[in-house]
């Protein structure tokens, strides 16, 4: 009985916690070590210190090409699936209508669903449609696979939003538009910027939407994805692998920052993860 | 109001009528809604209904025959090779929501009786790996689990083993381990939701009326928080039997699941129908699998009480 005491009580479970989040990390770390250790295979012992393998990734035109294509594919997912995210979040969490649950559940429905199936059937249609496959459907597809993340992070910036405030630009004269930009917008501007960055790392990590629905332009992961067949490259994969990681970590913290400052902005907790 | 409106008393009755309409909730939530909520269907609905249609057609070569048949769900559900697919996928995505569920469970436990002040760093903490490029995620496993890789270099230079093992990679267990790590963050959140919603007062309550703190966990807490249970076991399952990149990177002949069979038919083999009606399939099945996994816990629930 002591023993389980102390379990719930905290003692071991700070442990157990301790161990799981080394567990989360530690695969993710290998990546880092091994892309500046000078062997070409990926094993221990390390056998010496190199950035040779970064010098090498901008002397690689078919890599600035793919970087080049997933920024173009990222801006333009994440400004479109954030204004699409902005109208459903604020349409949630302000109206009250029939169907409403309903459609918001099958707005957040790509979250759940197995992403070959979205993706195949994404596919098809666009066939059927005669759209020619290129970086524009891969933006249609992420743009879906975002809009679920745009607005878990809107929908929690703008719930507790004080609604007198919005009131009393109105009853001041205001247009509904005015109010929006001059009121809502600055209130919840963190929440914008924290959906944009959001849905831009998504897009710029995801791999299955895009490998079903480009063309002949590939993305980073893509890039990534041609590159694994080859043993020989691996070191400038885990480079390059090294670089997104360190990218997605920093959007997604300042993403975090902005959205905690919305959340206190509009005195609402509770969290994009919650 | 323009001149020439206010010329024309019916018509501003008119207009005004329907700018009250305009100015209703319901109206103005539904307008705003709906640019996304055409964008889903379009690119979610519509597409699900032309897989559905496709897998009652056929093909020959490259023109689909329009005639209903069911020639396609016999072969997704007799031949041997996509039965064993199925079979495999919903075996492995069941273990490891299973695992995941578990293993998540005592973290999400942690973080909301015990994380004190430091509840949101404790998150962010366990959901920034997730936020990396999945592709990423499973190619660090391949790099540990591979021949020459971390866990066998690593283990031979401790002098544990002579040589290196061949039975770490390329096998159902190692998709499952690498799928398990993948979706770790997907299952501590909903659990840790529905614990933060337990009321503290109740779990005090059965202390002060004599429950040990396990029973009090066993019969308070735990079906309290089945909610957060059912929906971390569906979140990991349901994506996890359509997984795709992590059978081809890490599964080897043995650990290839269904994903892999889909994309084979629109892509190599190219048999739309049959590619159609394996998803369909396994949308379905999934759904069932859900289902029951909701009852089970649901029934459980009900008995701890």
């Amino acid at each position: 009985m002591m023993a389980v005491r102390r379990f719930l009580s905290g003692g071991w479970l700070a442990t157990y916690a301790f161990l799981y989040v080394v567990f989360l990390y530690l695969p993710v770390i290998f990546l880092p070590i091994f892309s500046v250790n000078t062997a070409a295979t990926p094993k221990f012992p390390l056998t010496g210190f190199t950035l040779h393998w970064y010098e090498d990734l901008p002397r690689t035109p078919a890599l600035l090409d793919a970087a080049w294509n997933s920024m173009i594919v990222g801006v333009s997912a994440a400004v479109l699936s954030t204004v699409l995210g902005i109208l459903a979040a604020r349409s949630i969490t302000r109206y009250r209508y029939p169907g409403r649950s309903t459609i918001h559940g099958l707005i957040m429905a790509p979250l759940v669903l197995p992403e070959v199936i979205v993706a195949i059937s994404m596919l098809l249609v666009m066939l059927q449609l005669g759209l020619s496959l290129s970086l524009f459907t891969v933006v249609l597809g992420h743009v879906l696979v975002c809009i679920p993340y745009s607005m878990t992070v809107l929908t929690s910036g703008f719930e507790g939003f004080d609604r007198s405030l919005e009131e009393a630009s109105a009853d001041l004269g205001e247009s509904a538009f005015g109010t929006f930009r001059r009121v809502t917008l600055p209130m919840v501007a963190p929440a914008i910027i924290s959906s944009l960055l959001v849905c831009f790392t998504i897009s710029l990590d995801e791999f299955i939407i895009a490998f079903f629905l480009t063309g002949t332009e590939a993305t980073l992961p893509i890039y990534i994805w041609g590159q694994l067949r080859f043993a020989a490259k691996l070191p400038g994969v885990l480079a390059l692998g090294t670089l997104l990681l360190v990218a997605s970590f920093l959007l997604m913290t300042v993403a975090e920052i902005l959205r905690r400052r919305a959340a206190r902005r509009t005195q609402n907790e509770g969290g994009l993860y919650a | 109001m323009t001149a020439a409106a206010e010329g024309s008393p019916p018509l501003r009755m008119t207009r005004a009528r329907r700018n009250a309409l305009l100015q209703s909730e319901p109206v103005q939530g539904l307008a705003l809604i709906s640019p996304t909520f055409i964008y889903a269907l379009i690119l979610l609905v519509l597409p699900i209904l032309v897989v559905i249609a496709h897998s009652f057609w056929t093909q020959h070569y490259l023109t689909i025959d329009r005639t209903f048949t069911l020639e396609n769900y016999r072969v997704a559900l007799t031949e041997p090779i996509y039965r064993d697919l199925l079979w495999r996928s919903l075996y492995i995505s069941l273990t490891v929501s299973l695992l995941t569920v578990l293993l998540a469970y005592p973290i999400a436990y942690f973080i909301s009786f015990h994380g004190g002040r430091h509840k949101s760093l404790w998150l962010f903490l366990i959901t920034i790996p997730f936020w990396t490029s999945y592709l990423l995620r499973v190619m660090s496993w391949k790099v540990i689990l591979g021949y020459n890789g971390v866990l066998n270099s690593g283990l031979m230079g401790l002098g544990i083993i002579d040589e290196p093992s061949t039975a770490l990679l390329y096998n159902s267990s190692a998709v499952i381990i690498t799928l398990t790590h993948a979706w770790a963050a997907f299952a501590i959140l909903p659990i840790f939701v529905s614990l933060e919603k337990v009321d503290r007062t109740l779990v005090e309550a059965a202390t002060d009326l004599g429950d040990g703190p396990l029973r009090s966990f066993l019969r308070v807490t735990l079906p309290l928080s089945a909610p957060g249970v059912i929906s971390a076991a569906l979140i990991v399952m349901i994506p996890t039997v359509g997984d795709y990149v992590t059978p081809k990177l890490v599964g080897g002949k043995d650990g290839v699941m269904i994903a892999n069979a889909i994309q084979a038919q629109f892509g190599k083999a190219s048999n739309w129908p049959l590619g159609a009606a394996l998803s369909v399939t396994t949308m379905l099945i999934v759904t069932l699998m859900a289902g029951a996994t909701v009852l089970i816990i649901r029934a459980v629930q009900r008995l701890a009480r």
